[in-house]
């Protein structure tokens, strides 16, 4: 893991002056940016086009004969005649639905593997016990193991508990820990000043109260950080819920896309449909990032977590 | 044991209830906070580990029961042809995507030291990196459409040939090559850059005094300086790139023919399409060995042990 401290707002602020080596990092800058913006433009611009109009007219780079009906069609709101008609493939599909199980399960695990992480994290860095170090090393050894190498007995464990198309069987390998949230919370803790907790100590504090009222309180950024992180990879996973979890009631959105794309006739895919799909499943991430965009960019430097 | 509540020194003692005196005493609270995480680490960590390799010496099909057949799933892995196929494939993606990923994530961590810290800027650069792999490839699956899709209109547009991308077994693998990058490259420059922030001014500056050229200051300063922070995003992109899954499933499912069958696709195809068990965990265990193997040379080539990270 990195530490790296971000970058620090008391350097001296550079003066404006632009040379021809500012220039060309500019255009590097913005060349850059316009390759990262453009696709997402290109999928609003696909989604809020009619299919037929668009199939006629592929190069415009505004929407052609500009509709909403693709998101009415991908969240169940217009009938199944209506929705063939625009280009859908007559599949019943809601991702209302979908998006309502991505929810549940990423706010269950972001839940239960923060707070369960921090409470080992905190007996790791701040409790005695027999053979602490040992098992810290076998938690650190996990964070080394692929994800593949566990995959296929955890999905044999799934099924024998019965748990496969369940909420529980798609959250359980990740909501009691994260070897990498336990690692993370850990190293936080450590650094944080024993004196405080001395002083609660003296004054009556059980260790849990320590725990509760000063540790947590203090740890919002790392905590935060982590939260952010553990919501973005259970909402991104794929491979996953896409074994344990194929049944409608508990689908979630990436399994949901895959299985809509897979389901559009081969040689004239349902873009416009997709699209819209696409950008419902996008929209929780992007307001999540809206509104701690800040907090993310700046803590992604320290963790360097991918 | 130790009792870390202090009563009061004028109080007559009591004895402090069971509860209460169970909640004071360390070891038992510490294996009470460890014990979720534990519980969690147990069932799917550590044996799903040990489980996994014995798994890897038995022949399952999930309808009866595992039969325990010593290394055989080995010798016929190693005798496969598609197996080792499916190692050139995958190792044909690393090569593609980490270097070229890494050189542009670097330039652009420069160059936006040089210009900017706007941290909308660097917002910008890591949207991609926060959408599922899922998203992106069906993104980019549009963008390089054959007939329909911009890119080759774009082409044309300038007067080049229409490329069939995704679709031809030469350009299929490049092509996922292409949307990784576009996925990972802004999160890796915005690592590199916090990289930057750590390198004194000063060297900079001393280094322009003695008139070193712009060549000269990356190669002798910023790179060396970088060195922490290359072995970490080398070492997490490699292994991230070696299990590539995601984007192959919702773009090529393993084709042309088998120009994208990773090693992942392959184990999945094994596992979840022919249900052999034993045989796909065979195949894990031989993935996570090169994976270790690769993180050490690795950590020795790039002398990480002599860096800050270690």
């Amino acid at each position: 893991m990195t530490t790296l401290s971000t970058p620090s707002s008391n350097r001296p602020r550079r003066r404006l002056k632009l040379t021809p080596g500012k220039i060309v990092s500019w255009i590097i800058v913005i060349s850059a940016i316009i390759i990262i913006l453009f696709p997402f433009w290109w999928v609003v611009r696909t989604a809020l086009s009619t299919q037929r109009e668009m199939l006629a007219n592929p190069k415009s780079l505004a929407p052609v004969g500009f509709t909403l009906i693709n998101f009415a069609r991908v969240l169940g709101q217009v009938d199944t005649a209506t929705a063939v008609a625009a280009g859908g493939s007559g599949q019943q599909i809601n991702f209302w639905l979908f998006l309502r199980n991505s929810i549940i399960v990423a706010v269950l695990v972001v839940v239960g593997q923060t707070f369960f992480s921090a409470l080992a994290a905190y007996a790791f860095a701040r409790l005695r016990f027999p053979f602490r170090d040992k098992i810290f090393f076998l938690y650190i050894t996990a964070l080394m193991i692929p994800g593949i190498v566990t995959l296929i007995p955890n999905f044999l464990l799934i099924r024998q508990l019965e748990w496969d198309n369940t909420f529980v069987g798609i959250i359980a390998p990740t909501f009691l820990m994260s070897p990498f949230a336990v690692f993370f919370l850990r190293q936080f803790f450590l650094g944080i000043n024993r004196e405080l907790e001395e002083a609660a100590s003296i004054d009556g504090a059980s260790k849990f109260g320590i725990f509760w009222r000063i540790i947590i309180p203090m740890s919002g950024p790392p905590l935060a950080t982590l939260a952010i992180l553990t919501f973005v990879t259970t909402w991104n996973a794929y491979l996953w819920p896409f074994l344990v979890g194929k049944d409608e009631g508990v689908r979630v959105l990436t399994v949901a896309l895959a299985i809509f794309r897979s389901q559009t006739p081969q040689g004239a895919p349902d873009w416009t449909g997709l699209m819209a799909a696409t950008i419902v499943s996008m929209v929780p991430t992007l307001v999540l990032f809206l509104l701690l965009g800040r907090r993310v960019v700046n803590n992604i430097q320290f963790t360097g977590f991918k | 044991m130790e009792i870390t509540a202090v009563s009061h020194p004028n109080a007559p003692y009591t004895k402090p209830p069971l509860l209460k005196r169970l909640f004071n005493n360390e070891t038992f609270l510490a294996w009470l906070f460890l014990l979720p995480s534990l519980i969690g680490f147990i069932t799917f960590f550590a044996v799903p580990a040990v489980r996994g390799l014995y798994i890897s010496f038995t022949d399952w099909d999930l309808l009866s029961d595992p039969k325990f057949i010593g290394v055989e799933n080995y010798v016929n892995m190693f005798q496969d042809k598609q197996f080792w196929r499916s190692l050139q494939v995958t190792l044909y993606y690393v090569l593609l995507n980490i270097p070229l990923q890494t050189m542009l994530a670097i330039g652009l961590a420069i160059m936006m030291d040089r210009v900017t810290q706007s941290s909308f800027i660097r917002g910008l650069f890591v949207m991609p990196w926060l959408l599922p792999p899922v998203i992106v490839a069906l993104v980019w699956l549009w963008m390089l459409d054959p007939t329909l899709g911009f890119i080759n209109n774009a082409l044309q547009a300038i007067g080049l040939h229409r490329q069939p991308f995704l679709g031809s077994p030469d350009q299929a693998m490049p092509s996922i090559a292409l949307i990784n990058i576009w996925q990972y490259t802004g999160y890796t420059a915005l690592l590199f850059f916090a990289g930057l922030q750590t390198i004194p001014k000063t060297i900079y500056e001393a280094a322009a005094i003695d008139g070193a050229t712009e060549r000269r200051i990356f190669w002798s300063i910023t790179l060396p300086l970088l060195r922490p922070v290359l072995v970490f995003v080398l070492v997490t992109t490699i292994i991230g790139s070696f299990q590539i899954f995601d984007t192959i499933a919702v773009t090529t499912g393993g084709g042309p023919v088998d120009a994208t069958r990773v090693i992942t696709w392959y184990i999945f195809e094994y596992a979840f399409q022919r249900f052999q068990m034993g045989y796909a965990t065979a195949v894990a265990v031989v993935l996570f060995l090169i994976l270790i193997v690769v993180t050490i040379i690795q950590m020795r080539i790039l002398r990480s042990d002599e860096s800050d990270l270690a």
